[in-house]
């Protein structure tokens, strides 16, 4: 199964559609509860960053029985060292985005944590392309 | 001990999501920051904050809180309503700063799990 949705940056007010949406498709899939809380919660990092750190992108799910594959691709400024970027209170946010709560530098060390596998690839200028893949055992 | 239960002993504001009254409490979390809410509240718990915009009840839904408490007398942003309503997740008020609220939640709890606590 297959299912995309578009990010717009600077757009706080629809950040977490789509892992809502996600959320409720797996739930009709009966995948186990703390499976699903773990792609929602590293989805919705994924989600927020684009629209706190770039200006559009789009989001790609692909569940299979045995894996859900998540694509963030982003146009932005990239990311110019992930290893530091990873690490937890690491932020670039703006003031304004900070005032919101966010900003705490810890969205890519929650990807980390709740998914299987994580991939970052960013050019800087251009953007950045995130793959989270969690494995479904039944 | 229930969501409305947790409204009457600590004499607090419903705002919305009403519907979810009746959530059963695991638990409560207190911080203003998004992502260690995401990363580190559990389900089940009640979310204490003075965050007022929408992306609180999205974080809510993800996480199946059982309720959200805004302190010092904050009023929740017209779309934040709306988004509780709909998801059935109570949205919650209190006069009190975030540390008064949170020592009475947890005592609360503490004693409702038959929890001997010494301070
Ligand atoms: N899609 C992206 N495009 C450009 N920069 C990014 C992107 N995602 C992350 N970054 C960079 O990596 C940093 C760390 O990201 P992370 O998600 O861990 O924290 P944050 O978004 O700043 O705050 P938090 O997620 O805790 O609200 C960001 O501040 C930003 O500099
Ligand atoms: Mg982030």
């Amino acid at each position: 199964m297959h299912f995309t949705y578009l990010i717009t940056g600077g757009n706080f007010t629809h950040a977490g559609h789509a892992s809502s949406q996600v959320k409720r498709i797996l739930k009709q899939l009966n995948v186990n509860p703390v499976t699903i809380k773990r792609i929602v919660v590293a989805l919705y990092e994924a989600e927020v960053n684009v629209v706190a750190h770039a200006y559009r992108g789009n989001i790609d799910v692909d569940i299979e029985p045995e894996r859900v594959l998540v694509l963030i691709t982003d146009e932005g400024p990239g990311i110019a060292d992930i290893e530091l970027a990873m690490k937890e209170g690491y932020s670039t946010a703006s003031p304004k985005v900070r005032e919101m709560g966010f900003g705490a530098g810890m969205g890519l060390s929650n990807m980390k944590k709740n998914s299987d596998k994580l991939i970052i690839q960013s050019q800087v200028g251009q953007g950045t392309h995130v793959e989270l893949t969690t494995f479904l055992t039944q | 001990m229930n969501v409305s239960q947790l409204v009457e002993t600590l004499n607090l504001t419903i705002f919305s999501g009403s519907r979810g009254l009746n959530k059963p409490i695991a638990g409560g979390y207190t911080s203003d920051l998004l992502s260690d809410v995401m990363g580190n509240a559990e389900e089940g718990d009640v979310w204490i904050t003075l965050q007022t915009h929408k992306n609180v009840m999205a974080i809510a839904q993800l996480k199946d809180l059982a309720a959200v408490v805004l302190v010092k007398g904050l009023k929740p942003d017209a779309d934040t309503l709306v988004q509780s309503e709909a998801e059935g997740i109570p949205l919650l008020g209190t006069n009190e700063p975030a540390f008064d609220i949170t020592g009475k939640l947890y005592k609360l709890i503490a004693n409702d799990s038959g929890l001997t606590i010494s301070l």
